[in-house]
């Protein structure tokens, strides 16, 4: 059996890959095409329900209520989602600075500018 | 127990102002690092130790002669409703501001930690939604960002150090692996628990000049403790490269001839010419590489480790026997 994160993973690629919104009985479908077989056939709807209400509760996904059954698609592109992470990773604030450790501190303007130079580019 | 309380304070004041500019100013941690962070611990633990040993030594002062039989007096008239006689209202407040701070430095200490954890957490989920597991290499994931990023995520068996691809299509072979030997250094050498400690130093007590500058040296100096580890396995022009490249995020010609290690050296023997007044840490750490100056001799460093004992004996010594002042 997969980890809810793993399937976390894959609803989101599958709903980053789609562009309109999908249905839980169709995304089970991609599922089980998308993963291993043995996991895809034990994988129930509610399985699915239960990961993607928890993708929604983390914001990632949204739900149209207009038809029934509820369909799903993702809020924002994974881009999006990558450049807001980076944002947070490069900004530097001093209550964030103890979360992880960069390879590269906060660099000033004149100090990337002159290394930016005598790497000849 | 009265001069006990009065030498405390003074150099509680040392420790909150002067010393820290100081030694901010310094430029020999550069070369000793590992030095210079145990000083910067003893700084902070020493100035915190003193600030609250002196309001509590000058609040127990008509108690008794030393600490233990002033609190031993001090539940008496507590707990047992004994009077409370010399006790005067001034010292009340001083015992009630000692329990206070230490109450607000314990508190935002865990606070920290509960902070950096969520956020951590919160960052795991992320990645893993966003990011794939590097080729040949455990613990390391890659994610799609044209700038080049390299970081590690602290978190027990759960670290892991985070490229982006911008970063794989700068670096050569070599020069990726002293990114990512550093970044392993930081895991191995426990730095995220200086961090966490130091960001609970500052956030409770911001307005503190010790707390800003400590921190802000106790960041630059993991870096050059991680890069002096990273040396154990890689060479010094692969990882001052990499360096280089990361922090101006330049685009390296690909058919071009590379980065000159020349330019490079000339940035680390005459930085002022080339950066400005301003030297920046990343700077630094390529001088550090490119054109190391000696390391501290045996004996200045054991006066900078006898000095880390000093401020740390010191006030504990004032506080468990005060009665050596006479």
């Amino acid at each position: 059996m997969a980890t809810l994160g793993e399937l976390e993973r894959t609803v989101m690629d599958l709903l980053w890959g789609t562009p309109g919104a999908l249905t839980a009985n169709a995304l089970r479908d991609l599922l089980a095409l998308a993963t291993d077989e043995a996991v895809g056939k034990e994988l129930a709807v509610t399985t699915v329900l239960t990961v993607l209400s928890r993708l929604e509760k983390k914001g990632l996904v949204e739900r149209e209520r207009e038809t029934r059954p509820h369909r799903y698609r993702a809020i924002t592109t994974r881009e999006e989602h990558t450049a807001e992470l980076m944002h947070e990773v490069l900004v530097t604030a001093p209550d964030r600075e103890a979360v992880l450790a960069r390879f590269i501190g906060s660099v000033s303007d004149s100090e990337a500018q002159a290394l930016r130079k005598l790497l000849g580019s | 127990m009265f001069w006990a309380a009065h030498l405390l304070a003074g150099l509680a004041v040392v420790l909150a102002w002067p010393a820290p500019v100081v030694l901010s100013r310094a430029k020999w941690p550069a070369r000793a690092p590992f030095t210079a962070m145990i000083l910067w611990q003893a700084i902070a633990l020493a100035g915190g130790l003193s600030i609250i040993g002196a309001m509590l030594v000058w609040g127990l002062d008509p108690l008794g002669d030393n600490l233990l039989e002033a609190l031993g007096q001090l539940g008496d008239i507590a707990f047992t409703n004994q009077p409370a006689g010399t006790l005067g209202l001034l010292h009340v407040f001083a015992l009630s501001a000692a329990g206070l701070l230490t109450a607000h430095l314990v508190f935002t200490l865990l606070l920290t930690y509960a902070k950096i954890r969520g956020q951590r957490k919160r960052h795991r989920d992320m990645l893993n939604l966003l990011s794939s597991p590097a080729v040949n290499r455990p613990r390391t994931l890659v994610i799609n960002y044209p700038t080049p990023v390299a970081y590690c995520l602290p978190g027990g068996a759960r670290s892991v150090t985070v490229l982006s691809d911008g970063l794989l299509n700068l670096l050569t072979a070599a020069e990726l692996d002293a990114v990512l030997v550093h970044e392993r250094a930081h895991l191995h050498q426990r730095h995220h628990l200086l961090l966490w400690a130091f960001a609970a130093w500052r956030a409770a007590l911001p307005w503190l000049p010790t707390s800003q500058l400590a921190q802000k040296a106790v960041n630059e100096l993991i870096e050059m403790l991680a890069d002096d580890e990273a040396l154990k396995q890689v060479r010094e022009p692969d990882l001052a490269r990499a360096i280089a490249i990361v922090a101006s995020g330049s685009l390296r010609d690909p058919c071009g001839d590379y980065t000159p290690e020349d330019a490079l050296v000339a940035v680390a023997l005459t930085p002022g010419t080339l950066v400005g007044q301003d030297t920046g840490a990343t700077v630094i750490r390529i001088q550090r590489l490119l054109a190391p100056q000696p390391a501290l001799s045996v004996l200045q460093q054991a006066a900078a480790l006898g000095t880390s004992g000093l401020l740390l004996g010191a006030p504990s010594l004032l506080l468990i026997a005060p009665w050596v002042l006479g």
